[in-house]
């Protein structure tokens, strides 16, 4: 059976188009989802898509948190089941307290666009389980927001339980404390990534094809997964 | 009817980068005396009846600020209290 990943979209959403056709070209059967339904409609994985929900007004990410279907994401992660955010994805993640620390405005206040090389370090996630430990990969990267924080408690609890997904590699572009890029919870069914895989799945628009790994470990993971 | 101020500010520990492009711009306006600039965020709500504090506080803590990077006060002020009376 083909899994069913939803792909949420908020007002202000950007990129749940290319994270609905990445879940496809993975194999999977994307569902879109709406942020004011309170439904997952069965689904067996959620993507939160990148882009300015609710605008980036107050934080961002702080209000989408209060979205009818977060609310359902939120329980149902609790759950194990599958969920990445990407950029403003992770963004919302951590309002909704699902990950720990926060993102904030870029160190040195310029918004990042360009290729970025990442190191996988944590490949038992429900996202990354198709890396190898130390994989290096190429995805974009782009945000104005990306700077990852959190008390140093948290950040050696994170290296020392093995939740740094992954780190920025040859440069870090937006300032984040030890090279963050992408962390997970403590069952590593939640991931939240800063830069964006969803754009790494074609040879005609993205730098390499890396970023189909994401999506194809999710697959992975589920048909492991007990039902 | 009084109303109430919630004022958000980053945490000490945190790096606020709009603050130091501040404090890096002064000096183009001939200011030279100033060690540090932090910019944060004031709120202000109406209540439909009699403000309550435990209610704005709670509003605070769960949406107007990130308890992980933010710090906030609230407090009252006159709602008729012009924006400069402070000036």
């Amino acid at each position: 059976m083909t899994a069913r990943v939803g792909v949420v979209t908020f007002p202000g959403s950007l990129d749940d188009g290319d994270a609905a056709r990445a879940v496809r070209i993975a194999g999977a059967e994307p569902v879109r989802l709406w942020h004011g339904d309170p439904e997952l409609h069965g689904v067996d994985a959620v993507v939160l898509p990148g882009g300015f929900s609710y605008g980036d007004y107050l934080r961002c990410g702080a209000i989408a948190r209060f979205a009818p279907v977060m609310e359902k994401i939120v329980d149902a992660a609790a759950g194990g089941l599958p969920v990445l955010g990407i950029c403003n994805g992770f963004q919302i993640l951590c309002e909704a307290h699902l990950l720990p620390g926060a993102l904030t405005r870029n160190q040195h206040l310029h918004f990042r666009n360009r290729d970025q090389i990442l190191r996988i370090e944590a490949t038992g996630t429900a996202w990354t389980n198709t890396f190898q430990p130390g994989q290096e990969v190429l995805i974009p990267v782009k945000n104005g927001e990306g700077c990852y924080v959190a008390d140093t408690a948290t950040l050696d609890a994170l290296e020392a339980e093995g939740r740094v997904v992954a780190r920025y590699v040859g440069g870090n572009p937006n300032g984040s404390q030890r090279d963050i890029a992408a962390i997970t919870n403590p069952a590593g069914n939640v991931v939240g990534i800063m830069p964006h895989p969803e754009h790494a799945v074609e040879a005609l628009t993205g730098p390499s094809l890396d970023g189909l790994g994401f999506f194809t470990s999710v697959l992975k993971h589920l048909v492991g997964a007990p039902a | 009817m009084p109303r109430v101020v919630v004022d958000v500010m980053l945490k000490p520990e945190i790096l606020d980068p709009q603050g130091q492009a501040v404090a890096n711009a002064l000096p183009r306006l001939g200011v030279n005396d100033v060690a540090s600039v932090r910019i944060g965020r004031r709120i202000e709500i109406d209540f439909t009846g009699e403000p309550d504090l435990d209610r704005a506080r709670e509003i605070a803590d769960k949406l107007l600020a990130n308890p992980v990077i933010e710090d906030f006060t609230v407090h009252l002020v006159s709602a008729d209290e012009p924006a400069d009376a402070r000036s």
